[in-house]
C-alpha cells in the first residue's frame, strides 16, 4: 500500500519534472513578460511589442533551420556566414532587380548547404567539423564578394524592412509563416520523418532503407536556405549589407533558441513551438538587462548562463 | 590506443602507406610548402620573417597543445580563443601587481573555465561542444565587462621583468619560442610515457572499455579540459607581453585554427589517436601558408579565410579517407 502511493507520488513529480522541462521555456517567456511589464518603464507598448518582434524574426528564421540540423542529430555553425553571404550577394545583383538579388542570395545559401551536407553525408565528416570549415571559407567568400559595408538604397528592400499589414511588419509575418511550414514538414511530410528517425538512430535508418544521405543534404540545404532568408531579412531591416559584423555570434542565439526550446542535441525530436519561444526568451533577456543599464557583455554571459541550465535540465530528461 | 609504435607488425604495405600519410603528411606538405616559399618570395627565408613567424606560431602552439589532448579523449574546446583573449587582458591589467600576478592571473581564471568545463562535460555528461561554446560566450563576456564593453585597453609596462618575457631573445631566439618548445617537450613526455598520458589514450579510444579498464575516466576529462584553459590563459598573457597591451580584439577564431592545426597534425577527431609533434607542425604549416598569403600581397585577409576554410576540409576530407582505409583493411 505504502509502497503504492509512494510510487504514485513519485510518478508524480516525475510528471510535474517532465512537464516543467517541457513548457518551462514558455513559462520562462511569461515570467520575463510579468517582469518587464511590472518593473520597466515603456515596456508595454505597441511600439516596443514591434521593435522586439522585428529584432526576433532573423534569429527566430535561423534558429529554425538549426532545430532541423540539430533534430538530425548534427549543428550547422555556418548560418551566421551564410547571413553575411546572403547579404553580399544581395547587394551585388540588386542592380538587376529585387527578385534577382533574393534568388541570387538563397542560391548562395543552397550553394552552402550543399557543400555542408556532401561533407557531413558523403565524406562522413562531424557536421561541427564540416560546419565550422563553411563558417570561415563562408564569412571569406562573403568579404571578398563586398570588402565593406554598403549602404542599400532600394524602394521594395525598404518597404520590406519597415512595411507592415494591418500593424504587422512583414518580417514577423515571414518569420511565423517559417516556423509553421517548418512545423508542418517536421509533422506532416515524409521527409520531416525521416529527418527524425535518422536522428534517432542513423544504423536504424540506415537499416531501414531510408535515404540517409539525400535527407542529410537537405537538412543543410534547408539550414542554409533559412539562413540566407534571415539575411535578406536583416538587410532591408537595417537598410545596409555588412558583411564583417552580420551574423557573427548568430549560430551561438540559433542553437540556444533550439535547445532552451526542448530540442534535445542527441536528435531525434524537434520542437518548433518550443524554439520559436526559446527565441523570444533571449530576445526578452536581452531587453531585460539593456534597458536597465546591465552593459551588453552581461548579455553574453547571461545566455551563457542559461545555454548550460537548458542543457542540464534536458539531459535529466534524456535520462529518464 | 593506436600509438604509432603500436602498428601491427603484418600490416600490409598499403595499410602502413596510409598510416605514413597520415603521421607524415602535414610534415611533407610543410617541407614543399616551406622549399616552394623560399624560391618564390626572397624575403621567406630572412631572419625577420622568420623571427615572426616563429613568434606568431608560439602562441597559437600553446593554444594547440591543450586542444591536442582534448582532442584525444574525444572532445573539442572551442572557449580556447575568448580564454586567450581574456588571459592576455588579466595579465596586462595584473603586469601593474609584477610578473607573478601577471602569470597568476590568468592562469588561475582560464584554469578556473577549463575545470567548469571539465566537471560539466565529464560530471554531468553535457555534450563537450555547447560547454565550450557557453563558456566561450561567457569568457568574452568577461572579458568585456573588464574592460568597459572593450573600451578600455590595459598597457605593460615596457621595462618590466613581464614584457621582457615577451620581447627579449635567447640565443636569438625569442624567448616565447623557447617556453613553446619545453612546454611540447612536457607536454609529449606526459602523453607517451607516462599513466595520464595512456588515460588519454585510453578514454579517447573507448570510454566505456576504459572505465570497464579502472580508468578514471571522469578525472582524465576534467584534467584535458583544465589543462586546454591553463594553456590557452598562458598562450594569451606570453602573447600580451609580446604585444605590451592586452588586446580586447584578439582571439577570435582561434578555435579554428587550433583545432585546424591539430586535425592537420594528424590527431583524430574522433579521439583515441593523435600525437603533440603533429600538431606543432600543423601550426607551422597554417603559419606559412598565411605567410605566403601575406606575401602575395594582393590576397587580403578575405581570401586568406577562404584559403584556410577550404584547406581544413581538404585535410579533414582526406584524413577521413585515410582512416576509413585503414579500419577496412
Amino acid at each position: 500500500m505504502t509502497d503504492l502511493t509512494l510510487g504514485r507520488a513519485t510518478a508524480d513529480r516525475d510528471r510535474l519534472l517532465r512537464l516543467l522541462q517541457e513548457y518551462g521555456v514558455y513559462l520562462g517567456v511569461v515570467v520575463l513578460l510579468l517582469l518587464n511589464i511590472v518593473f520597466t518603464s515603456h515596456f508595454l507598448s505597441a511600439e516596443n511589442f514591434r521593435t522586439q518582434a522585428v529584432q526576433v524574426a532573423p534569429v527566430l528564421i535561423v534558429a529554425l533551420g538549426m532545430a532541423l540540423a540539430i533534430g538530425s542529430e548534427g549543428v550547422d555553425l555556418s548560418v551566421g556566414s551564410v547571413m553575411a553571404l546572403s547579404t553580399s550577394l544581395l547587394s551585388l545583383y540588386l542592380g538587376y532587380g529585387v527578385w534577382i538579388a533574393v534568388l541570387a542570395a538563397v542560391a548562395g545559401g543552397i550553394m552552402v548547404g550543399v557543400a555542408n551536407g556532401a561533407l557531413i553525408a558523403f565524406v562522413g565528416v562531424q557536421p561541427i567539423v564540416a560546419t565550422l570549415a563553411l563558417m570561415v571559407a563562408g564569412r571569406g567568400l562573403a568579404l571578398v564578394l563586398l570588402p565593406q559595408l554598403k549602404d542599400v538604397h532600394n524602394p521594395a528592400m525598404a518597404e520590406l524592412g519597415s512595411g507592415d499589414v494591418l500593424g504587422v511588419p512583414y518580417l514577423v509575418l515571414i518569420a511565423a509563416a517559417l516556423a509553421l511550414l517548418i512545423a508542418f514538414v517536421v509533422r506532416r511530410t515524409t521527409f520531416g520523418r525521416q529527418l527524425l528517425a535518422l536522428g534517432d538512430s542513423r544504423p536504424a535508418a540506415r537499416l531501414a532503407g531510408l535515404p540517409v544521405r539525400r535527407v542529410l543534404i537537405l537538412v543543410y540545404v534547408c539550414s542554409g536556405v533559412l539562413a540566407a532568408i534571415a539575411g535578406v531579412l536583416a538587410t532591408a531591416r537595417l537598410t545596409a549589407s555588412d558583411p564583417t559584423s552580420l551574423g557573427t555570434l548568430m549560430e551561438l542565439s540559433a542553437i540556444t533558441a533550439v535547445v532552451v526550446g526542448g530540442t534535445p542535441l542527441s536528435g531525434g525530436r524537434v520542437r518548433i513551438g518550443g524554439t520559436v519561444a526559446g527565441a523570444v526568451l533571449i530576445q526578452l533577456l536581452t531587453t531585460t538587462l539593456i534597458k536597465h543599464d546591465l552593459p551588453p557583455s552581461w548579455t553574453q554571459i547571461a545566455q551563457a548562463v542559461v545555454i548550460v541550465l537548458a542543457v542540464y535540465a534536458a539531459r535529466e530528461r534524456g535520462k529518464r | 590506443m593506436s600509438t604509432p609504435e603500436e602498428e601491427p607488425v603484418g600490416a600490409s604495405r598499403s595499410e602502413r602507406l596510409s598510416a605514413l600519410a597520415q603521421q607524415h603528411g602535414a610534415l611533407v606538405t610543410l617541407v614543399v610548402a616551406v622549399i616552394a616559399a623560399s624560391l618564390s618570395f626572397d624575403t621567406f627565408l630572412t631572419g625577420d620573417n622568420l623571427e615572426n613567424m616563429a613568434l606568431s606560431s608560439a602562441f597559437l602552439a600553446v593554444v594547440a597543445l591543450g586542444m591536442t589532448f582534448v582532442i584525444i579523449t574525444g572532445g573539442i574546446d572551442l572557449s580556447v580563443g575568448s580564454t586567450f583573449a581574456l588571459g592576455g587582458v588579466l595579465a596586462a591589467w595584473g603586469s601593474q601587481y609584477g610578473t607573478v600576478v601577471a602569470l597568476l592571473l590568468p592562469l588561475a581564471v582560464c584554469g578556473l573555465i577549463g575545470l567548469v568545463n571539465g566537471l560539466l562535460i565529464a560530471r554531468s555528461r553535457l555534450a563537450p561542444f555547447i560547454v565550450t561554446l557557453a563558456s566561450m560566450l561567457g569568457a568574452r563576456g568577461i572579458l568585456l565587462s573588464l574592460t568597459d564593453e572593450g573600451s578600455t585597453t590595459y598597457l605593460v609596462d615596457k621595462d618590466s621583468f613581464f614584457a621582457k618575457l615577451g620581447q627579449d631573445t635567447l640565443l636569438g631566439i625569442g624567448v616565447p619560442v623557447w617556453i613553446t618548445v619545453a612546454l611540447f617537450v612536457l607536454g609529449a613526455v606526459a602523453l607517451r610515457r607516462t599513466r595520464f598520458g595512456q588515460y588519454v589514450y585510453a578514454v579517447g579510444g573507448n570510454e566505456d572499455a576504459a572505465a570497464l579498464m579502472g580508468t578514471p575516466v571522469a578525472r582524465t576529462k576534467i584534467s584535458v579540459y583544465t589543462l586546454s584553459g591553463l594553456c590557452a590563459g598562458l598562450a594569451g598573457a606570453l602573447n600580451a607581453a609580446w604585444l605590451v597591451s592586452g588586446v580586447t580584439i584578439l582571439g577570435s577564431g582561434m578555435e579554428l585554427e587550433a583545432i585546424s592545426a591539430v586535425v592537420i597534425g594528424g590527431t583524430l577527431l574522433t579521439g583515441g589517436f593523435g600525437f603533440l609533434s603533429g600538431s606543432l607542425v600543423g601550426v607551422l604549416l597554417l603559419k606559412v601558408i598565411q605567410n605566403v598569403i601575406n606575401q602575395i600581397g594582393s590576397l587580403d585577409s578575405a581570401y586568406q579565410q577562404v584559403v584556410s576554410g577550404a584547406f581544413l576540409a581538404v585535410v579533414v576530407i582526406a584524413q577521413t579517407w585515410l582512416g576509413r582505409r585503414r579500419r577496412a583493411l
